[in-house]
């Protein structure tokens, strides 16, 4: 009788999708070690993004133009607002501010030599300006930063352009932590710290706070450089119109807005995956602030975070920036995260494009380390042609959209050429959802 | 975001020239604060008069209103414009049905002040179109208070200009961003004090009349503001005859003040105080973090 | 002695002759301002042997990112006065408002009266010396250089402070984070003596006391996380 028995039902085990296998793993290695885990780059999480938004290419109401021969120029000018000298690049897609410190000597050899080469600028970052990135930057962009790590008049002057760091696409309102291990003999020296220690990075300015006084600050930057340069100012994604508005209130050239796709060299991962806006919800509030102050094109808009591909590019400059900046994206191109070097990330308990451990200065493609054995993996020139060709690359996929929606010039995209595949994507760019003319929130209500 | 100017007179002879100094003060904070202006002023005490400020985008709406409020309140009312702003004087007895039947005489009509003494004039525009505007220069009175406006995150309205004024002879500048100001309206509102606009200053005006409803003094509410505001601020107050300033614990928004025998001027930069007469050998201070400054008449 | 006069000409012709001047050498070294009116950015960027006088009281960044220049305030000093010097010396006559010598790396500031809060936030090898009060987060975050300050230092003082050195005569109303009382040893003295000489302040190195890191801040610990 018993063989007859249909076995008893029973439940499956059922893993929680509130306490999932990487939040328990979180929360034991909190228990464990007692810090909050610190990490590079940017949010990982699914957010709202380019991805969700199509070009409506030309057929008959609108005309296209034939690839390769009839021309589209990619031609910007940054700082044209008060600047006598303002920033003028032949691709609207810049390299982003990143340290000295945080990466190698070498890596930032590679991003002036590759920006240079494909006609753009490169930043520097917190920590000051180097002889290697000054030396092969033809357009270098100076960082003032918080921490003012390195700040130096003299780098002022020979910059070609001066980015006021308000904040950051990872972390709006935070400052960064370099964990002790990055602080090299000459990253302690050009700082001014002690080897070997943590590096805390304030997250207001020494010496101004709110846009009445950075309009003083603003002053004494032109002051000091003779009104030559343009002035930036970086801001994270959290509040684009009131900032985007304060930032041309306060005098600057260019308004820089930094989502939270936007990586960081070291921070709180609670701070790259939980505040900020995502940089596709960024643009069009700060493009209506511009335009409600008459100051569109004027002063020009840059935006990053998560900017991947030429689509990327044309997407953000038909939202109405003006220019793109890429980070996390120069870095892949350069060789970080490369498959190449797979068992040295497995030895480190990771894999090859899930590394982000980048303060820790282990890193084994060479560039976000200090180790001279490490960071002599990185050749300069080779990683400067990658970073060249990928720029390149990007800009002609750019224009291949851009003439198929009829342009002659990349600025020339607009809203009007694209729609949105999801709700949340026509929502934050304020396009129509595919195939309809309503997006959320559109005034005048619906169909 | 803003620049504040103060001046609180101590010498009765520098009265009739309050205005000139204040507007004057006013002017040098324009690179603080483009977008807006306005002024409080308190004039001279009219035995038992009131006076309502009120603003108007069209000034034709001043014309027959003091007969119209007149018949409405039953007692006289006198009417002087200037621009945009008008000043209604009425039997003080007389003076709270006032709002209900502005109200239903002219719907578009805003209160900027009301009291015995104030008056508030503040408009969208450059501060010495708006001093200029009303006269401001020919005013006289006994103290004031100053505001240029770089509108942070609420709209750059007549109705967002400071100062805010929540209770008769009361008002508030600000310089500063608040980061607890909503859930301090729907407080505030649970208790019955309406807050108009989406200012956050205005909310930290409402607070302080809403304490001293509950039986506060001025200075009690505002060291009641140092724990219940979260955010950055130095505030200047008025009262029919006082003058008060307040610094968050943090302090970094500036402030500067100076006093003599015959006034206590206060300026967001030492650049609003240059022309006050005896400058020079002033006491020329910067007020203390999470401290209360107030003198009375 | 020549004279730039601000109710003459604009800040931007004043700068540009000040900053041309300290570049260029020559024989005209001694230069005042007159009728400041506590303008701002005076006398920023220069960069040369010049000695500059600012008679009045002047507002924000005062001798900005000074480089070898001497600039004396005959006034009071807005906000940041000396911020980011490099070198050179700034002598505010009155009180420094606050932020004064912020994240300077080298030179001399001496302000013969009050400097209020934050004076000599991030400094990174600047000497600051105040004859009288400091007020709240005086040496915030400093890293290098030494403060002096002969008389009271508000709350907060040296809050997260790296490896500057404080000293401090009269009391000090609270240390910051990781700030702690140190001993005065000989070579304390020395260099107190040294720098009270240089700013010529009125007061002896043995009536100071010392103040430093703890050191506890400098790698992340939970048990520190009040301080954090």
């Amino acid at each position: 009788m018993s063989d007859d028995t249909p076995p008893r039902a029973r439940t499956v085990p059922v893993q929680s999708a509130t306490f999932s296998p990487e939040i328990n793993a979180e929360i034991r290695r909190a228990a464990e070690t007692g810090i909050y885990d610190i990490r590079g780059g940017g949010a990982k999480r699914r957010v709202p993004h380019f991805d969700d938004l199509l070009f409506l290419g030309a057929s008959i109401s609108r005309y296209p133009l034939e690839g390769y021969r009839e021309r589209c120029d990619t031609n910007v000018a940054l700082g044209t607002r008060h600047a006598t000298k303002p920033l003028e690049l032949d691709i609207p897609i810049t390299i982003a501010g990143m340290s000295f410190g945080a990466l190698s000597g070498p890596a930032k050899e590679a991003l002036g030599r590759g920006a240079t080469m494909a006609g753009t600028s490169t930043t520097t970052g917190d920590g000051g300006m180097t002889e290697e990135e000054r030396g092969h930057s033809r357009q270098l962009v100076y960082q003032y930063l918080p921490s003012r790590y390195g700040m130096d008049p003299d780098d002022l002057r020979r910059a070609d352009a001066i980015e006021i760091v308000v904040g950051q696409g990872a972390k709006p309102g935070g400052g960064g932590m370099l964990l002790g291990q990055k602080i090299s003999d000459r990253v302690a020296e050009m700082r001014t710290l002690p080897k070997g220690v943590d590096q805390r990075s304030a997250c207001r300015h020494p010496d101004w706070t709110g846009p009445d006084d950075l309009e003083i600050k603003i002053l004494e930057l032109r002051e000091i450089t003779g009104w030559e340069k343009p002035i930036y100012l970086k801001i994270g994604g959290t509040r684009p119109y009131y900032d985007t508005a304060l930032a041309v209130k306060a005098g600057a050239d260019v308004v820089v807005i930094d989502g939270m796709q936007g990586g960081t060299a070291a921070t709180q991962d609670v701070f790259i995956e939980h505040v900020g806006l995502p940089t596709l919800a960024c643009i069009r509030p700060a493009v209506q602030a511009l335009q409600d102050l008459g100051v569109h094109r004027e002063v020009q808009l840059v935006v990053s975070g998560g900017i991947r591909t030429g689509a990327d590019v044309a997407k953000a400059l038909a939202l109405g920036a003006d220019a793109v900046s890429i980070g996390s994206a120069a870095m892949i191109a350069l060789g970080d995260n490369d498959p190449k070097w797979e068992a040295e990330y497995q030895a480190l308990g990771t894999t090859a494009g899930a590394y982000d451990d980048w303060h820790e200065g282990r890193d084994p493609a060479g560039i976000t380390t200090q180790d001279p054995a490490l960071a002599a993996r990185l050749d300069p020139e080779a990683a400067a042609r990658r970073l060249r060709n990928y720029l390149k690359v990007m800009t002609l996929e750019a224009q291949t959209i851009a003439r198929a929606c009829g342009h002659n010039h990349l600025h020339n995209l607009e809203p009007e050429d694209l729609c949105a595949v999801t709700m949340e994507a026509a929502a934050m760019a304020r396009v129509p959802l595919a195939g309809t003319d309503w997006w959320p929130g559109k005034p005048g209500g619906g169909l | 975001m803003c620049g504040i100017v103060g001046l609180f007179l101590k010498d009765p002879a520098l009265e009739p020239a309050l205005g000139e100094m204040l507007a004057g003060m006013l002017v040098t904070m324009t690179d603080r604060g483009p977008d807006s202006a306005g002024l409080a002023l308190y004039g001279p005490q009219e035995n038992g008069v009131a006076k309502i400020t009120v603003q108007s985008d069209d000034p034709a709406a001043f014309e027959g209103l003091d007969t119209a409020l007149a018949e409405a309140l039953g007692g006289p009312v006198a009417l002087s414009a200037a621009g945009s702003h008008a000043v209604l004087r009425l039997d003080a007895a007389r003076a709270g049905e006032a709002p209900a039947a502005l109200a239903s005489l002219r719907p578009g009509m805003r209160i900027t002040s009301r009291g015995e003494t104030i008056e508030i004039y503040k408009e969208v525009g450059l501060p010495a179109d708006v001093a200029a505007r009303f006269g401001v220069a020919g005013m006289a009175g006994t103290h004031g208070i100053g505001h240029t406006r770089m509108a942070t995150e609420s709209a750059v309205t007549t109705r967002g200009a400071h100062p805010f004024s929540t209770a008769p002879d009361q008002c508030l500048v600000h310089n500063g961003s608040l980061s607890n100001h909503h859930n301090l309206r729907r407080q505030l509102a649970r208790a019955g004090v309406a807050v108009e606009t989406e200012n956050d200053s205005e909310v930290a005006a409402a607070y302080l009349t809403w304490r001293m409803q509950e039986g506060a003094s001025l200075g009690d509410a505002l060291e009641q503001a140092l724990d219940d505001l979260d955010g950055f601020f130095t505030f200047v107050v008025g009262t029919r005859d006082g003058f008060g300033v307040v610094r968050d614990p943090i302090a970094c928004k500036p402030a500067v003040m100076a006093e003599t025998d015959a006034y206590v001027a206060f300026g967001s930069e030492y650049r609003a105080l240059v022309d006050l007469p005896g400058i020079e050998a002033a006491r020329v201070w910067e007020p203390e973090p999470a401290t209360v400054y107030f003198w009375t008449r | 002695m020549q004279t730039l006069d601000l109710a003459q000409s604009d800040l931007r012709t004043l700068n540009a002759t000040l900053q041309t001047a300290a570049t260029a050498g020559g024989n005209e070294t001694a230069w005042e301002v007159v009728n400041p009116r506590g303008a701002h950015a005076l006398a920023v960027g220069l960069d040369g042997p010049l000695s500059v006088t600012v008679r009045g009281s002047t507002g924000y960044y005062c001798a900005g990112m000074n480089k070898q220049a001497t600039v004396q305030v005959a006034g009071s000093a807005g906000p940041g006065v000396a911020e980011n010097m490099m070198s050179g010396t700034v002598v505010v006559e009155g009180d420094a408002s606050q932020y004064a010598g912020a994240t300077g790396r080298g030179g001399l500031l001496v302000v013969k009266g009050n400097a209020s809060s934050r004076c000599g936030i991030s400094m990174k090898g600047i000497d600051i010396v105040v004859f009288g009060n400091v007020g709240h987060m005086s040496a915030f975050m400093a890293q290098a250089g030494t403060l002096v300050v002969l008389g009271d230092a508000g709350e907060a003082l040296g809050d997260s402070l790296y490896e500057a050195r404080l000293f401090v005569r009269g009391s000090v109303r609270s240390l910051g984070a990781d700030c702690v009382e140190k001993e005065m040893r000989p070579e304390h003295h020395a260099l107190l003596a040294d720098l009270l000489e240089r700013a010529g302040a009125p007061a002896a190195p043995e009536e100071f006391r010392r103040y430093g890191s703890a050191r506890r801040l400098y790698n992340f610990d939970i048990d520190n996380a009040s301080a954090y």
